[in-house]
C-alpha cells in the first residue's frame, strides 16, 4: 500500500467515526427516551395527573408538582422579563462603550457561568431568609429569575442587534425621541427574538430542581400552592425524591413524572424553534 | 435669482469623530428653495456634514462640533435647540431605502403619530398628501395597508419621502437617495426633487456627477474634510475654479 | 416628555445595575457565611484535613474528599465529551453536507435542553446497572455513570463552540492545505484544530466549569459519602452534592452545620469563577489574533 492510498484509508476510517460520534448521542438519547416511555407511559393516568403525593406509591400523583412548575413559571416570566429585556435594551441602545458598560458585560457572561445551586444559596439568605419569603413560590421563582437574567439578556440584545440601524436613523430623522425609536421600531421589529429567548430560559428554569432544594422547596406539599406565598414542590424535584427512593414503584413514578417534565420542556423550546424561523421568514431586511 | 435668503449656514464648522478630524472650518451659506449637491471621494466628508443639519451624528460616541450651524439664522446646535423640533424641520432621506417593518400608511402617518396626533382623518388626509406630492400615491392608494416591505426598491424610496414630507419640513436632506435604484427609479427621484424645490429647501449628496449637474441649483465640493469650492454648478463644470475641482470632476467624467 | 425620557433611561439602566446587585449579593452571601464558618474551623483544617464529616459526631472539616469528587466526576464527563465533541465538530465543518449539518445540530442541542434529573435518573437506573454487566465491582452509586451522563449533557456544548471555532479559521488556511495534496483528515487534524485550538480550549474550559457546578446528575447517581479517592467505582461525593443533602435534612439556621454548606459554596465559586474567566481571558486573546 502506498502512502497515498494509505492517507485516503485513514481518511475514510475518520469519516466513518465521525458518523459514528454524531449519532451516538443522539442514539443513546434514543435509548434513554424509549426505555422511559414504556416505564412511565402505563403509569400515567388521570389518577396520576390529578393525585396528591402519598406513602404509598401506587396512590401518589403529580398534581401539586406540576401545579407548582406552571406557578414557578409563569411567577418567573412576569420577574424576569421585564428585568432581562430592560437591561437587553439599556445595553443595546443607551450605554456608551466605555470601561462601565464593559464591567456590565464582563459581569454578565459571569453570571451565566456561576452553577445554579450558587443562586440557591444566594436565593436561601436573600429571599428566604432577610426578606423573610420562606421556602415559597415568590422565593423560589425570584431565585430562578436571577438565574436566567443573563440569558434573556444576551438573547435580546442578539434579537436587537439583528434591526438594521436604517430603521434606529428612519425613526430619528423624523424626529423621534430614543424611547420611541425603540419602543415603536426596534423592539416591535426584534420581539419574535426576544419571545424566542425568553422561552428558551424559561425551559431552563422548568427544569432547574438544586437551586430550588436549596432555598427549601418541598417533596412532599400535601397541596395544590393558592397564592405566591404558599409553599411548593415542583416536577424536578419530586422526580429526584422519586428516584432516591429504593422501591421500583417509585422509580415508576417518576418516569411518569419525567414524561410530563420531557412534554413541558420539549413543548416550551419547540414553540422557541417555531418563533424563531417564523421570524427569520418574515423579515427580511 | 436673486435677493434670496439664506436658509442653511456653517460657519467656521469642525468636526471630530474622536482623534480624526473630520471637517475642517467649513464655510458655507446656502439658499432657501435652492438645491445643493455636496459632492466628492468617499470619505471626504461630505455625508458627515449633511449630517449636522439635523444631528443625526449625536448619537455616535465620540462625534463632536465646533462653530455653529445655522438654520433660518438660529443655532441648531445650542443648548435650547431640541433635536426632535429641528428634525421637524429637518427632513432626511437616507442612501438605501429603510422603509419601517410596517404598513405603508403607518410608515408615512410615523412621524405625526409621535407628536401625539391620533385623528384618523387628519392622518388619512396627511398621508394622502404627501404619497401625492411624492408621486407614490396611484401606486399604492389600494394597498396602503400592505408592508412597505413589499414595495419596490424605488417605490420604497419614495415612501421615504413620502414619510419625511409628511410632518412639513422646510429643509430636505438627501444622502445619495438613488445610488441604491435603478436608473428608472433614478430618473423618477429626479424629476421628483426637481418639483419639490419650489416648496423645500434641499440638500444632496451624490457620488454621481451626472446627477448632481442634472438636480442642482449649486454645489459643494469636499475633499479631506474641507469645503473645496461652492459655486453655481453650471460655473463649476465649466469652469472650476481650483485644480482638485477639476481632476475630481474631470476623472469622473473621462 | 424629556423627563419621562430621563425616567424610562433610569429605569432601564436600574436593570442593568440589578446584575451587578446580583453578583455582589453572591459574593456577599458566601463570604459572610463562610466568614463565620472559618473563624470556628481554621482554614487550614479545612484545606488539609483528609476526610469531611460536619453531619457526624466526630467532625471532621477537611474539603478534600468534596473536591476529589468533584474532579474525579468532572474528569470522566470530560473524557467523553471532549474525543466525542471534538470528532463531532471536525466531522460536521470538513466532511458533512450542509444540510446534513443543519438538521442535526438542532438535534445534538436537544441534548442540552434536558433537565439534568431526568439525565441523573438515566444514570442510575440505565447506565450504571448495563455498566455492572461487566464491570463487577461496579457500586450502585458511582462516579463512572454520572461521570459518563454528565458528558452526554455537556457534548453539544463542546461540539457547537468547538465547531464555531473551527469555522472561523480563514477559508485561506483551509484552501492552502488541500493544495498541497492534504487529505481532510489531514487538513482537519493538521491545520484546522491547531488553528482553532484557542477556540477548542475555551469550548472545554467551559465545559468543564459545568460538569464541575452539576448539581442533579451526581446527586442522584454518584452518591453521597465523602471520599477522598479517584476510584470511579464506588461511591462519591461531590461539592454539589453535598449542598442538596444539607439542604434535604433540617440543620438549624447559624449553625456550623449550616455554615459548612456555605463554605463548599464559595469553594465552587472560586472554581468556576477563575474557569471562566480563564476562557474569557483567551477568548480576548484570540479574537485579537485574527482582527
Amino acid at each position: 500500500m502506498t502512502n497515498s492510498e494509505k492517507n485516503r484509508l485513514k481518511d475514510k476510517a475518520f469519516q466513518v467515526f465521525g458518523v459514528f460520534c454524531t449519532f451516538i448521542g443522539l442514539v443513546i438519547l434514543a435509548v434513554f427516551l424509549f426505555d422511559i416511555a414504556i416505564e412511565g407511559f402505563s403509569r400515567i393516568d388521570w389518577d396520576f395527573l390529578t393525585s396528591l403525593p402519598s406513602r404509598r406509591a401506587s396512590r401518589a400523583g403529580i398534581l401539586t408538582a406540576w401545579a407548582g412548575t406552571l406557578w414557578i413559571l409563569v411567577l418567573t416570566a412576569i420577574i424576569a422579563f421585564p428585568l432581562g429585556v430592560g437591561a437587553g435594551i439599556y445595553l443595546e441602545e443607551y450605554s456608551r462603550k466605555n470601561r462601565w458598560t464593559n464591567f456590565l458585560e464582563i459581569n454578565i457572561a459571569n453570571l451565566a457561568g456561576v452553577p445554579s445551586i450558587i443562586y440557591g444559596l444566594l436565593g436561601l439568605e436573600v429571599f428566604v431568609r432577610q426578606m423573610r419569603l420562606g421556602g415559597s413560590l415568590l422565593a423560589g421563582a425570584l431565585t430562578l429569575s436571577l438565574l436566567i437574567l443573563p440569558i434573556i439578556i444576551v438573547t435580546t440584545r442578539e434579537a436587537i442587534k439583528a434591526v438594521p440601524r436604517s430603521v434606529r436613523d428612519g425613526s430619528f430623522a423624523l424626529g423621534a425621541s430614543k424611547w420611541q425609536t425603540v419602543w415603536n421600531q426596534v423592539l416591535p421589529a426584534s420581539f419574535g427574538g426576544i419571545l424566542t429567548g425568553i422561552i428558551l430560559s424559561l425551559s431552563r428554569a422548568v427544569g432547574e430542581a438544586a437551586p430550588l432544594i436549596v432555598i427549601g422547596a418541598l417533596a412532599y406539599v400535601p397541596f395544590t400552592p393558592a397564592t405566591p406565598l404558599d409553599e411548593f414542590t415542583v416536577l424536578p424535584i419530586q422526580i429526584f425524591n422519586w428516584t432516591s427512593r429504593p422501591q421500583e414503584a417509585f422509580l415508576t413514578n417518576a418516569a411518569g413524572a419525567i414524561i410530563v417534565l420531557l412534554a413541558i420542556t420539549f413543548l416550551l423550546n419547540g414553540i422557541a424553534v417555531y418563533l424563531r424561523n417564523r421570524q427569520q421568514k418574515k423579515i427580511k431586511w | 435669482m436673486n435677493k434670496k435668503t439664506t436658509k442653511l449656514e456653517a460657519k467656521e464648522l469642525n468636526a471630530y469623530y474622536g482623534d480624526f478630524h473630520a471637517l475642517k472650518s467649513i464655510n458655507i451659506a446656502m439658499e432657501e428653495k435652492n438645491v445643493t449637491a455636496f459632492i466628492g471621494p468617499s470619505g471626504c466628508g461630505k455625508s458627515t456634514f449633511l449630517r449636522t443639519f439635523n444631528r443625526m451624528n449625536d448619537y455616535i460616541d465620540g462625534f463632536r462640533t465646533e462653530g455653529d450651524i445655522l438654520l433660518d439664522g438660529r443655532d441648531i446646535y445650542a443648548k435650547d435647540v431640541r433635536v426632535d423640533e429641528l428634525r421637524k424641520e429637518v427632513g432626511m432621506v437616507f442612501q438605501k431605502p429603510n422603509p419601517f417593518p410596517k404598513s405603508i400608511f403607518e410608515n408615512v402617518v410615523y412621524g405625526l403619530k409621535i407628536q401625539g396626533i391620533k385623528n384618523k382623518s387628519v392622518l388619512e388626509e396627511a398621508a394622502e398628501k404627501s404619497l401625492r406630492r411624492s408621486a407614490l400615491w396611484e401606486e399604492v392608494k389600494d394597498k396602503l395597508n400592505q408592508s412597505a416591505l413589499a414595495l419596490s426598491g424605488g417605490q420604497q424610496q419614495r415612501l421615504c419621502i413620502a414619510r419625511a414630507l409628511a410632518i412639513s419640513p422646510s429643509v430636505l436632506l438627501m444622502d445619495e437617495p438613488a445610488s441604491a435604484l435603478d436608473p428608472l427609479s433614478t430618473a423618477k427621484i429626479e424629476e421628483l426633487i426637481y418639483e419639490l424645490k419650489s416648496e423645500y429647501t434641499i440638500v444632496i449628496v451624490t457620488h454621481n456627477m451626472q446627477q448632481a449637474g442634472r438636480v442642482s441649483d449649486h454645489t459643494a465640493f469636499f475633499y479631506m474634510g474641507e469645503l473645496v469650492e461652492f459655486s453655481k454648478t453650471k460655473t463649476m463644470f465649466t469652469s472650476p475654479q481650483d485644480n482638485r475641482t477639476q481632476n475630481y470632476i474631470t476623472g469622473r467624467f473621462g | 416628555m424629556r423627563v419621562s425620557e430621563k425616567i424610562i433611561e433610569g429605569l432601564l439602566w436600574l436593570s442593568a445595575v440589578i446584575t451587578i446587585l446580583i453578583t455582589i449579593g453572591i459574593i456577599w452571601v458566601l463570604l459572610s457565611e463562610s466568614i463565620a464558618f472559618f473563624s470556628e474551623v481554621s482554614i487550614v483544617r479545612f484545606l488539609t484535613e483528609k476526610e469531611w464529616t460536619p453531619l457526624f459526631a466526630d467532625k471532621k472539616f477537611g474539603i478534600m474528599p468534596l473536591v476529589a469528587g468533584t474532579l474525579l466526576t468532572t474528569f470522566i464527563a470530560i473524557a467523553v465529551a471532549l474525543p466525542l465533541g471534538l470528532t463531532i465538530a471536525v466531522y460536521l465543518n470538513e466532511y458533512a453536507h450542509a444540510g446534513f449539518k443543519q438538521v442535526i445540530k438542532p438535534m445534538l442541542e436537544v441534548l442540552a435542553t434536558i433537565p439534568t434529573v431526568v439525565y441523573g435518573f438515566f444514570a442510575l437506573t440505565v447506565v450504571t446497572p448495563f455498566l455492572q454487566g461487566f464491570i463487577p465491582g461496579l457500586a450502585g452509586f458511582n462516579a463512572l455513570s454520572a461521570g459518563i451522563v454528565m458528558g452526554i449533557m455537556i457534548i453539544p456544548m463542546i461540539s457547537s463552540l468547538s465547531e464555531d471555532a473551527i469555522s472561523a479559521v480563514p477559508r485561506s488556511l483551509r484552501e492552502a492545505a488541500y493544495g498541497m495534496g492534504s487529505t481532510r483528515l489531514q487538513t482537519a487534524f493538521g491545520v484546522m484544530v491547531p488553528a482553532a485550538s484557542s477556540g477548542i480550549v475555551v469550548s472545554v474550559i467551559l465545559g468543564i466549569s459545568r460538569a464541575v457546578g452539576e448539581t442533579m446528575i451526581v446527586a442522584i447517581a454518584a452518591g453521597q459519602q465523602p471520599r477522598l479517592t479517584l476510584n470511579p467505582l464506588v461511591p462519591i461525593e461531590t461539592i454539589t452534592t453535598y449542598i442538596v443533602q444539607v439542604s434535604l435534612g433540617d440543620v438549624p439556621h447559624g449553625s456550623l452545620e449550616y455554615r459548612t454548606i456555605f463554605a463548599a459554596g464559595i469553594t465552587l465559586f472560586i472554581f468556576t469563577f477563575a474557569l471562566n474567566n480563564i476562557s474569557f481571558w483567551i477568548k480576548k486573546k484570540y479574537q485579537e489574533k485574527y482582527d
